[in-house]
């Protein structure tokens, strides 16, 4: 057996958005074993750029895909998200911001036995479409909400 | 009235188009409030004060474990809701970090220039270019400290100490300056915290004569601030408020702000303390 | 020197449910300071956590993560006493590790 075809294996069963990524040619299996850090996705600047960036093509809307998160954060510093998703074999969520300078915002790789879900913390710079980002069974979904950011009261 | 005529025009130049859906935009404004109360970064400012509280410091190399903060040496759960409160040893009311600074002056063998130093923490661009609490990446002892010391009165009554003379005084100086207008836009804290209703955009201002309002508004205070990405005291929002109305500067732990503090602390008397918050 | 992190991991049903709280600027690289000059960008680009040897949740972040990250996940396979493992590193090669006892529902 090859090498380099017995380190394909190992990755791509394992999962994660690396290994798909290797696996639809974008990236070559050896640069997405060494890469840890996806540094191309996050300096995308747009929600199509990042998904191809993330070695998807296209992505559906999906109503599988839960986004939890005020309609108005009243500081664009800290604005709480939480992705919840029901599609079988989810193995990444991703969380875009659209309007933000570079459109990914954070990523997670989520092996099997762990929930399809994250909640954590996001800097807005301005009313944006947040989109959560799924990658399940190989396919990409998403599902979109839009967070209005206001300017606080004395001087921000 | 002219004030009330320059103030209105200021509220309305800020006024979002939100009018139509006033209620629901401060449904979801409480909403955010309250997903934001999971994970409050204040907890790695307490840790840190902990640390600094039993730690050896100074040219002394002693820990501030034997200072009185109003209920014996070192006993500091239940301490930060009694304050401000006068203090035999300095014969003068004091709030939490005026007190200390007199620990860290008498026990650590600061000087007062030295511990009075660098009490804001400041880790962005700082506001105005004279900030002295600000910079990148500046912690600050105080700052933690505060925060400790305040989680040790968490759910308590919030009863500061009315029996002294001095403190009756405390109060009036505080409650004179609490009305007292001044700056190019005559702005006194009454402009702004002494009627009902009042909001900046999407801010609403508690009427800090208002019983209820004062004791959520000093209840919630230390406070992790996002929009500060930065633990504030009380005395922090003193000095900033101050700022905003466009006033020379409050000096950090003077008897002025000691005095504003006394005063809007009496007002918040029996509330709860909810503190450290985290708010926007 | 780096703050620890502040880890709870407690039971809920049968998945272990955590939340972390981290200490870190996560400076976005485009903010200046009072001279003019830009503040350089500082985050965290990775996260691990492992329980038992097995990594149950990896993450990429980028500069706009908030500040004093919070994160807060659930996995199934851990008990009360066991230990979970996370592990941050940022852009300057800064890491840090800490650990939690996951304790009874």
């Amino acid at each position: 057996m090859d090498l380099v075809d017995a380190k394909r294996r190992e990755v791509l069963k394992t999962g994660g958005v690396l290994a798909l990524a290797a696996a639809s040619g974008i990236i070559k299996p050896g640069d997405a074993l060494a890469q840890e850090w996806n540094k191309a996705a996050f300096e995308t600047k747009s929600v199509a750029e990042t998904i191809k960036a993330l070695g998807g093509s296209g992505s559906t809307l999906s109503s599988a895909i839960e986004i939890t998160a005020p309609d108005i954060a009243e500081n664009g510093a800290v604005v709480p998200i939480a992705v919840e998703s029901k599609l079988p074999k989810t193995q990444a969520i991703a969380i875009l911001i659209e309007k933000n300078p570079s459109t990914l915002s954070a990523e997670f790789e989520i092996p099997a036995g762990t929930d399809p879900f994250v909640s954590t913390r996001v800097k807005m710079g301005e009313t944006s479409n947040i989109y959560a980002l799924v990658i399940a069974d190989g396919k990409y979904f998403h599902a979109v909400k839009e967070i209005k950011v206001t300017i606080g009261g004395c001087g921000g | 009235m002219r004030i009330h005529r320059v103030l209105a025009g200021v509220l309305t130049a800020m006024l979002p188009c939100f009018a139509p859906a006033q209620q629901d935009t401060l449904k979801e404004i409480e909403r955010y409030r309250q997903l934001l109360q999971d994970g409050n970064p204040a907890e790695l400012y307490e840790a840190r004060g902990e640390e600094l509280w039993k730690r050896g410091r100074g040219p002394k190399n002693a820990s501030l474990e034997r200072c009185d903060l109003g209920l014996g040496p070192g006993v500091v759960k239940g301490a930060y809701v009694r304050l401000p409160r006068y203090f035999a040893d300095t014969d003068r009311v004091q709030d939490l970090e005026s007190r200390l600074v007199t620990c860290m002056v008498t026990l650590q063998g600061f000087t007062t220039e030295e511990a009075k130093r660098n009490p804001f923490s400041g880790t962005g661009v700082p506001m105005l270019t004279t900030d002295p609490f600000s910079g990148v990446g500046q912690r600050s002892v105080m700052t933690d400290l505060v925060a400790w010391i305040a989680s040790e009165s968490r759910g308590m009554k919030i009863a500061p100490s009315m029996s002294h003379p001095k403190e009756r005084l405390a109060y009036q100086a505080g409650e004179n300056l609490f009305y007292y207008r001044a700056g190019p836009y005559d702005f006194g804290c009454v402009t702004c915290h002494g009627e009902e209703g009042k909001r900046i955009r999407l801010q609403n201002l508690p009427k800090m004569t208002n019983a209820k309002d004062a004791q959520r508004a000093f209840g919630t205070w230390p406070a992790y601030r996002v929009s500060e990405g930065e633990l504030r005291s009380m005395q922090w929002r003193m000095w900033e408020c101050v700022r905003q109305m466009r006033f020379p500067e409050l000096e950090f732990a003077s008897d002025a702000s000691i005095a504003l503090i006394t005063y809007l602390a009496k007002k918040a008397e029996g509330g709860a303390l909810d503190a450290p918050a985290i708010k926007r | 020197m780096v703050d620890p992190m502040r880890i709870r991991a407690n039971m809920t049903g049968d998945k272990v449910e955590v939340k972390v709280l981290m200490s870190h600027e996560m400076e976005t690289g485009l903010r200046k300071d009072a001279q003019g000059k830009i503040i350089p960008a500082h985050f965290i680009r990775n996260v691990t956590v492992t329980h038992g040897g097995k990594t149950v949740l990896s993450a990429q972040w980028g500069t706009s993560v908030s500040r004093n990250p919070f994160l807060h996940f659930r996995f199934k396979g851990g008990k009360p006493g066991d230990k979970v493992t996370i592990s941050w590193a940022d852009n300057n090669g800064e890491k840090r590790t800490d650990e939690a006892t996951i304790a009874g529902g």
